[in-house]
């Protein structure tokens, strides 16, 4: 099996960097057409006339009107995946210098107050020889989610493309997930959300886990709502150092917005791992080992360790 | 054998027991009244706490993203473990034949279902989103342990308050009949809740048939209810809780904290009600007994609990044994297990331990220690993630409760011992008919 596949790949290789390389140029593109737009976000002085369903001539922030002509799906819609995929992320430790360009954006994308992020960066040290590095760490998407089997009224879910989403409309703030969760994915919203940016008007949906709502629980998504609109999830391009891979295992590609690998050679050459992997949660996001990194490790002395 | 004698006598010995116990149901002193204002202050200042807490959110709670849950839980806990009692007494002792508890199951099965409303509430308190509490009937996944503790708990508390009702329903028809000078609405009330008794045999037969059936059937439900509480915890990826011992963990604490209430209760209903004679110095003897034996059960399996990960110390897990034994929380810990396990046995294991006033003391120590055992419990697993705490808030790190959790905590205490108090002012908390049957006075001829 593995022969053959092997013998099979470079004519495919190839087909698949062709296609590829558009399309990472598009991702490229669209990232950057988004990131400018987020930046604008806030205080815009531009006004657009519109005219509502119920024949009122309406002016509205140029800004808002772009969240909300996103064509984000219901609650429903959120409950099924997106066909013909399985997302993957692949983290590549060596890469990372604690630049936090992918918590940033993250922030910026979800409007979360800086203290309580759905990305953190974590300093780690396997042993005491080992040198330190930095991890990365979102919610990893299991494959056999704590979460989603712990809570009560199936407010969290897992979809056929393996994301794991949460209904913030149903959910009712029990907290059992995060208790359950091993990685301490989840974030509550303990009091009245405190929204960086003020996004009158906008929808909530599971896919865009935004607006927060008081008295829930949220975490990372996998960004659902721009894999739709066929961006990439806005902290993979953010990554200065590339460090961040996102794609689809079904096409076996993944992709960190400057450069595409094939998902089961990076893993391969790199002795890819699961974080933890004998708990048997069987997560989606995977780490290539801090071997041959790219930067020196520098300390950050404003994280203490626990 | 002279019947006409035997009559007599057992009829006037029904006479006075039903005037002792009616006489408790006629206290008006000025120091109940201040019990009740003061149970009141409690509840009215913790309904405030809530309000705050409905209007600002969770956030007046200590509770943050690792320590997700807080007194509330363990409150909780304690709760549930208080509530076992009412199927100690009332049907593993009944059944056993142990006559001596007759006198307590009505004690037992009031403080049983008190804790459960109890219990229930405070599980509503610790929600984010009480708002939603229907979601749970509406979207209720019976995948979740969640949805197993809000069954089973319903169906104990049902079965518990048959337990209390009927084994009530003569005693209700007593005081019917014999009660003439209570307010119109309370009179009524027991014609209501007496549901024409009359003490003929055939009715005689239903209730005992069905009291039974309900305190054999209480005692797997029992067994479930503070088992499935452990798995709570137990089907999470947690160090601390990842045990296959935390059910028998958790009911075997539950049997001893609830004896120990108990004892509690009966110190002060025989004080207070001047009931010397029907709660004696044997009870107390009994119920040390008992508790050194439920202490000792509980002290076997606490070994079980932290010996095993104690020596191999692995990771996470080991970095939480070691916090018990020796970091923030080993005061608390060491507390915990001497005055609230130890030190009971040893006191209550000589008999001049097992008087009253020592009980009563020891029985205070357990209690205190069981509700902290459950903060031990919840609280330091939590702090204990696998992935280290980096870059958050002091208050992430660390969980002092806030004034609103202990006035909430302190309010769903006050909340039991009122359901308690104003149960005992309506009904008479020894049940009078079995009592008189056990004396040898025939059950058709109380009336
Ligand atoms: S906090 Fe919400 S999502 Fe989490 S288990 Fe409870 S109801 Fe489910």
């Amino acid at each position: 099996m593995a022969e053959k596949s092997n013998s099979e790949r470079p004519g495919r290789r190839k087909f698949i960097k062709k296609g590829m390389l558009t399309g990472a140029g598009a991702l490229i593109g669209s990232g950057l057409v988004s990131s400018c737009s987020d930046e604008k976000s806030g205080e815009s002085s531009e006004k657009v006339k519109l005219l509502t369903t119920d024949g009122k001539l309406v002016e509205v922030d140029k800004n808002q009107l772009q969240h909300m002509s996103m064509d984000l799906a219901t609650r429903e819609e959120s409950r099924q995946g997106i066909p013909g995929s399985k997302f993957v992320l692949v983290v590549d430790l060596s890469r990372c210098k604690n630049a936090r360009k992918c918590k940033i954006a993250c922030d910026e994308h979800h409007n979360l107050t800086p203290d309580r992020p759905f990305i953190k960066i974590l300093k780690m040290q396997d042993n005491p020889n080992s040198s330190p590095y930095w991890m990365p760490k979102k919610c990893f998407q299991c494959d056999n989610p704590p979460c989603v089997k712990v809570c009560p009224v199936g407010a969290t879910y897992k979809r056929s493309d393996g994301i794991v989403l949460v209904d913030n409309v149903r959910c009712i703030g029990c907290r059992f997930c995060m208790a359950a969760c091993p990685y301490s994915a989840r974030v509550f919203n303990w009091g009245k959300p405190n929204p960086p940016v003020d996004r009158e008007g906008e929808v909530y949906s599971p896919e865009s886990s935004s607006p927060s709502l008081i008295g829930t629980v949220e975490k990372c998504d996998f960004c659902p709502d721009t894999i739709r609109q066929g961006k990439l999830p806005p902290c993979i391009p953010s990554c200065p150092n590339g460090a961040l891979y996102f794609g689809n295992e079904l096409d076996d590609t993944v992709t960190n917005g400057f450069e595409t690998e094939r998902f089961s050679e990076l893993l391969r050459e790199k002795a890819g791992y699961r974080y933890m992997e004998e708990l048997g949660t069987l997560p989606r996001v995977y780490y290539l080992p801090p071997a041959n990194r790219s930067f020196p490790f520098k300390d950050d002395p404003s994280i203490e360790s626990s | 054998m002279d019947k006409s004698i035997n009559d007599q006598a057992s009829e006037g010995y029904l006479k006075e027991i039903q005037h002792d116990l009616f006489m408790t149901l006629s206290w008006k002193s000025r120091r109940s009244k201040l019990w009740l204002v003061a149970l009141f202050l409690i509840i009215m200042l913790g309904i405030f706490a809530y309000y705050r807490q409905i209007k600002f959110g969770l956030i007046v709670t200590a509770m943050r993203d690792y320590t997700s849950w807080g007194i509330y839980i363990s409150n909780f806990v304690f709760f549930v473990a208080v509530s076992l009692i009412g199927s100690l007494m009332s049907s593993i002792l009944k059944l056993t034949n142990a006559k001596w508890s007759t006198p307590l199951t009505r004690i037992s099965e009031i403080i049983a279902v008190a804790c459960i409303i109890c219990a229930s509430i405070i599980i509503i308190v610790d929600m984010g989103r009480p708002d939603r509490f229907f979601n749970v009937i509406l979207h209720g996944r019976i995948q979740s342990p969640i949805i197993w503790d809000v069954i089973v708990i319903f169906t104990y508390l049902i079965i518990s308050l048959l337990l209390l009702y009927l084994p009530l329903i003569p005693d209700i028809a007593l005081c019917r009949d014999h009660l003439s000078s209570v307010p119109k609405w309370q009179r009524k009330f027991y014609r209501f809740l007496s549901r024409g008794w009359k003490s003929k045999p055939e009715q005689y037969k239903i209730i005992l048939k069905s009291i039974r059936i309900l305190s054999i059937m209480i005692i797997p439900v029992a067994f479930a209810i503070h088992t499935i509480t452990s798995w709570l915890f137990a089907t999470t990826w947690r160090p601390g809780w990842d045990s296959t011992n935390l059910g028998p963990y958790f009911v075997s604490g539950a049997f001893m904290v609830g004896s120990a209430v108990i004892v509690v209760a009966m110190y002060f209903i025989r004080r207070n009600l001047h009931l010397k004679k029907y709660i004696t110095e044997k009870h107390f003897d009994n119920m040390g007994k008992l508790l050194v034996l439920l202490s000792l059960v509980y002290l076997y399996f606490n070994i079980n609990e932290y010996l095993g990960p104690a020596f191999k110390m692995v990771g996470v897990e080991g970095e939480h044994i070691t916090e018990l034994f020796t970091g923030k929380y080993a005061p608390m810990y060491w507390m915990v297990q001497i005055f609230g396990m130890i030190l009971p046995i040893l006191v209550m294991l000589p008999r001049k331990g097992r008087k009253p006033f020592p009980m009563l003391i020891v029985s205070f120590f357990v209690i205190l220690g069981a509700w902290f055992k459950r903060f031990l419990i919840v609280i330091p697993s939590l702090q204990h993630p696998y992935l280290p705490i980096q870059n958050v808030d002091q208050s992430y790190r660390e969980y002092f409760p806030t004034w609103e959790e202990w006035a909430i905590c302190a309010a769903s205490v006050a909340g039991v011992l009122l359901i308690i108090t104003l149960f005992m002012k309506i009904f008479p908390i020894i049940p009078i008919w079995e009592l008189a049957e056990e004396k040898g006075v025939n059950k058709e001829q109380i009336k």
